[in-house]
């Protein structure tokens, strides 16, 4: 197994030989900028590319102690045909669910091209033994699961143990096989948006395909500034290495005006090459009938009303 | 036979040292032969004043502060020889009390002139003032004491450099005060003084491109050409009184500087 | 390579994504045909008989005609601002005084969209910037200074301040309405009267800004407006009956104008060039400080006199912060200033076009490496694209000489003291920037950096509490903040208590 090497405190050495400074954040400027951005103005053909591409990104995610195989069932059929009413409107990337639905879910979607994906090691909490979060990652893989989110192990990372952090995405990585691995890093219980980066930089030295902000359980999460410190690490590693991650905001955005705003800080940070599903998705679970609705606002020119919109 | 005084000879004060004019000249003032300064001199004290500066500014105010007040001892106890080129003691007193006064200003001047500024964001901004560099100063004609020490001790208390032209009629005091001067711990070249033709020096000096203020106070009728030449390299110009007694004449050798910061974590 | 990748099911990234034209409305402004003079209260017709085509430099086509006051009409509207001046303006009650800035600042806030498209047009400047910037600093200071009218006693404890009459005030083209405010707002509330020439270019902002006036039922000839070249300058700052003159564009002009005032004891303050520094350490958070540097020259086309067209960069983070830096002034969008999307507007004038061309020419010419994101210009107008010049050394005219434009010299240093001296190896004296996480370094380089504004991890922040102004060959007297006030003030007793 791959040992990450000691890291003082400050955590100033790379993690890779070619990995970016780690470096910091200012505050302020990056809110800024972030602001900025989301002063651009998307309209007509653009904002309709915008809203299409966000629905084929998302994870449409149920995550409640709630959730029944009924519940789960309407989610895939929505995910597969967002919108019945216009076979135009493609499906999302994948149903989100916890590791008891995941064959509910698998089945759902079996031929539609809609994938699952499921959260493992102890989400949304993370503070479970590492064997038990290695044993679960791999369980849902054999579930059926395509993609596996885990979370990291915040504690261990704000007690400055990096190297435990790193080391249990090294395993879950190992434990999923092929499967994408998205590593969920909390921002909203980091603190400080150098600990954004730094986070997102342990995570993709120690193997995710897609780095992602939240669990959704906080109501501090997926913020365009939190997501503008990701993309550029993402960027920086790119620049740095080639290597390819992907970024998944979830949580907090839920507006079709939010979703455009952050594909365009994608869009603006990261280049054309991120507008994919491949390497870009939304987790939520209400932002999708938004979308909905200003597609075919976008299509017919009239203001929508949510009666027309399934709730799933 | 009586004993037959030793004379001084009266020399110029640059860079902390009293030389000669490098043009051998001198000039007859109140019965004496007077150091008449050229064009070099006011170059060679500008290159001292230029390069005393920063450490003067570089001092705490406290020290800046302390080394002022030294200055004041300094002129009290040559009380009788200043009384004699001056109008007598009563202007040495207040010359004195002067140098004191604006020596208690060095630590406060940032705290009236400055400023903390609310901004409308994330920022934290604040003002604060800064000597302006190298002043060159006409000193007043009259009174030839208390109108130099009333022009200079502002100058200095900022924590600017000095070139001064002392009063062309009555220059003894001055030299007086360079002996002061030299003997209270102000480091060489943060005050230079000049004896000389007014006419010829200070066109030069209002001219000069390292000079940042130019205190016309003592410039008699020739104000129009010399705001003129200042203009070459936008000098502050400052117009004060040869009785003066306020931190705004400090104020006008200064610069402000406004500093932002933003506030995050 | 991501996992979909390897197993070959990779979705196609697509190819384009352009942001469709997002264009302010312009029926937001309603512009006359032909201006004349604001003086006494009234737009007249010049004496001077002269007019002039104002243009709109994103399209070379005029928006309108401009009067072109000679020195009669000069001499009308300082006759106009004494009148109001004696008759009442000074006399009045400070406490109105402040109602009448206070009536201005909402109004401003009330049609800020109708003179942010304005400004935009005339002078080029992107809607975002106008609509952002331009337009809400310039409300801010009016409501500031109308603070300050009934105060002043406590600005200046000891001093008895009072006006100094007549105030003219020669503004430049880059920030044409704020510029304004920064001038008119403590001006009036100092209790002066004004005589303000807008710049030649972009005179369109402040005759509607007589509209507001009229709104504010300011008293006739508290302030006038007199347009024209710098003709129109010089006969304002020769006029008999102007008690000051404030001043604020190039340095060349403000020399002129320090000569043309010697002698007088008018009061005099300059804001004029600058060639700011742009320090990056190694240790900077530089996403960040490649958005600063970034507004830092490119904001307004860099037509800011404290722009940081410097830029001292540490040689050991030097290859990472020009690849970003270059990576991203590729996603600067020049164009429509209209556009809401539009990063980079138009240069202001053909003249000030031809000034670039001609210094980044010289700066080919000496050698140093240019880079230029691609990016279409358009074919009508003025245009410039974002430029970066690299392996730039000290004496080449484009790191010593204000270029004014979206131009950026890239120089290195090794140590904090390397940075300092070539920061401050320059006549000018206006701002610097500073880019460390380390505090102890900003403040040594704030105290040491010869220049009046030092934005420590950001740039070209304005406020107006915060005074703003250079030392040096950048000008004297400030702007902004109780500092600002100053200017405008005269005091008594308290300077002479000798005795």
């Amino acid at each position: 197994m791959a040992q990450a090497p000691v890291l003082p405190a400050g955590f100033e050495l790379p993690l890779e030989p070619r990995l970016p400074r780690i470096g910091s954040v200012d505050q302020v400027a990056l809110e800024a900028r972030a602001t900025d951005l989301s002063r651009r103005s998307i309209k007509r053909e653009a904002k309709l590319f915008a809203l299409e591409l966000a629905v084929r990104m998302m994870d449409l995610t149920t995550l409640e102690g709630a959730d029944t195989p009924g519940k789960v069932a309407a989610l895939a059929a929505k995910a597969i045909r967002p919108d019945p009413a216009d076979s135009s409107v493609p499906s999302v990337a994948t149903v989100c669910v916890y590791p008891n639905l995941v064959q509910t879910a698998a089945d759902r979607v079996r031929g539609s091209g809609v994938k699952v994906a499921a959260v493992a090691t102890a989400f949304p909490s993370g503070q479970s033994p590492t064997d038990l979060k290695v044993a679960e990652a791999r369980r849902v893989v054999e579930l059926g699961a395509d993609e596996v989110d885990m979370v990291i192990d915040r504690g261990a990372f704000l007690a400055g143990r990096y190297a435990k952090v790193y080391d249990e995405i090294v395993q879950v990585k190992e434990a999923v096989g092929e499967a994408p691995l998205k590593v969920i890093l909390e921002t909203g219980e980091l603190g400080t948006y150098d600990n954004v980066r730094r986070a997102s930089l342990l995570a993709i030295a120690a193997g995710a395909d897609f780095i992602k902000t939240s669990t959704g359980k906080l109501p501090l999460a997926a913020t365009p500034p939190v997501t503008l410190v990701m993309l550029e690490a993402i960027r920086d590693v790119f620049e740095e290495t080639g290597r390819r991650v992907g970024m998944k905001p979830a949580g907090g955005i839920r507006s079709a005006k939010q979703a455009v705003q952050t594909l365009v800080l994608v869009h603006e940070t990261l280049g054309l090459d991120w507008l994919t599903p491949d390497l870009f998705r939304f987790g939520a679970s209400s932002l999708l009938n938004d979308v909905l609705m200003q597609i075919r606002k976008q299509k017919t020119g009239s203001y929508q009303s949510p009666d027309y919109f399934t709730i799933d | 036979m009586a004993r037959l005084p030793v004379r001084k000879t009266y020399k110029l004060y640059i860079g902390g040292t009293f030389p000669r004019s490098e043009s051998g000249r001198t000039y007859e003032a109140e019965g004496q032969n007077v150091a008449r300064a050229s064009r070099k001199d006011v170059r060679d004290a500008v290159r001292a004043a230029r390069s005393a500066q920063p450490k003067w500014a570089g001092m705490t105010a406290y020290n800046r502060a302390q080394v002022l007040y030294r200055v004041a001892e300094m002129l009290e106890a040559r009380t009788p020889e200043f009384a004699a080129l001056a109008a007598g003691e009563d202007e040495v007193n207040r010359a004195v009390d002067r140098v004191v006064w604006y020596a208690g200003w060095a630590d406060k001047l940032a705290q009236v002139l400055g400023s903390a500024n609310p901004v409308a964001g994330p920022y934290f901004n604040f003002t604060v003032p800064e000597p302006t560099g190298v002043v060159g100063v006409l000193a007043p004609e009259e009174p030839p004491l208390l109108g130099l020490v009333s022009r200079l001790a502002p100058v200095l208390v900022g924590g600017n450099a000095a070139v001064v032209l002392a009063s062309e009629s009555r220059p003894l005091a001055a030299i007086e005060l360079a002996e002061v001067l030299a003997t209270s711990d102000v480091p060489g070249g943060v005050v230079n003084l000049l004896t000389g033709h007014r006419d010829e020096l200070a066109p030069v000096l209002a001219s000069h491109m390292d000079i940042n203020a130019l205190d016309v106070t003592g410039a008699d009728g020739q104000t129009a050409e010399l705001e003129r030449l200042a203009a070459d390299n936008v000098k502050r110009i400052v117009r004060g009184s040869a009785d003066a007694q306020s931190p705004w004449e400090v104020a006008g050798f200064l610069e402000l500087k406004t500093v932002w910061h933003p506030v995050g974590t | 390579m991501g996992e979909l990748e390897q197993r070959g099911e990779r979705t196609p990234a697509p190819t384009a994504w352009e942001y469709a034209s997002a264009p302010e409305s312009r029926e937001l402004v309603t512009l006359e045909r032909q201006y004349g003079l604001f003086i006494g209260g009234q737009l007249v017709e010049p004496r001077s008989g002269k007019y002039y085509d104002t243009i709109e430099p994103a399209n070379e086509k005029p928006l309108a005609r401009i009067a072109e006051a000679g020195p009669e009409d000069v001499g009308l509207a300082v006759g106009a601002a004494r009148a109001a001046f004696e008759n009442g303006w000074s006399a009045a009650s400070p406490a109105e005084r402040a109602k009448y800035l206070f009536r201005i600042a909402r109004i401003l806030q009330e049609r800020s969209r109708e003179f942010a498209v304005l400004e935009s047009l005339n002078g080029g400047k992107p809607i975002r910037e106008s609509r952002d910037v331009d337009l809400p600093l310039a409300a801010a200071h009016f409501f500031y200074y109308a603070g300050w009218a009934d105060k002043l006693d406590y600005a200046f404890p000891n001093r008895r301040p009072r006006p100094l009459g007549v105030a003219g005030q020669i503004i430049p083209w880059n920030f044409p309405l704020l510029m304004l405010a920064w001038k008119l707002a403590p001006a009036l509330a100092a209790g002066n009267t004004v005589v303000l020439k807008p710049a030649e270019t972009t005179p369109l902002s402040a005759l509607l800004f007589c509209d507001v006036l009229r709104q504010a039922e300011l008293p006739p000839g508290v302030v006038n407006i007199v347009t024209g070249d710098g003709a129109t300058g010089a006969a304002l700052v020769e006029a008999e009956g102007v008690d000051k003159i404030a001043f604020t564009g190039s340095t060349e002009v403000g020399k002129a104008i320090q000569r043309q005032l010697a002698g007088t004891g008018k009061k005099l303050t300059l804001e004029l060039g600058g060639k700011a520094a742009n320090i990056i350490f190694d240790d900077a958070a530089l996403d960040q400080a490649v958005e600063g540097i970034v507004n830092g020259i490119y904001f307004n086309q860099g037509h800011v006199c404290c722009a940081g067209s410097r830029l001292l960069v540490q040689e050991s983070i030097y290859e990472p912060l020009i690849e970003k830096l270059k990576r991203r002034l590729a996603t600067l969008r020049v164009g429509d200033p209209l556009d809401k999307n539009t990063d980079v507007g138009a240069i202001n004038s053909r003249q000030q076009l031809e000034k670039i061309e001609q210094l980044v020419a010289a700066g080919q010419e000496e050698g140093a490496e240019i880079y230029q994101p691609p990016c279409r210009l358009p074919e009508q107008g003025y245009w410039f694209a974002p430029t970066v010049f690299t392996n730039v050394a000290q004496s080449y005219r484009i790191a010593q000489e204000e270029i004014f434009g979206p131009v950026l010299s890239v120089l290195t240093f090794r140590t904090p003291a390397e940075a300092l001296e070539k920061a401050n190896n320059t006549p000018y004296g206006l701002s610097a920037g500073v880019w460390t996480e380390k505090g102890s370094r900003i403040l040594w380089l704030a105290e040491r950096l010869r220049a009046g504004v030092i934005w420590a991890n950001t740039y070209n922040r304005f406020d107006p509490v915060s005074p703003f102004g250079g030392y040096k060959e950048s000008g004297f007297g400030r702007e902004g903040g109780r500092h600002g006030l100053e200017p405008y003030l005269e005091f008594e007793g308290a300077e002479e208590i000798g005795g």
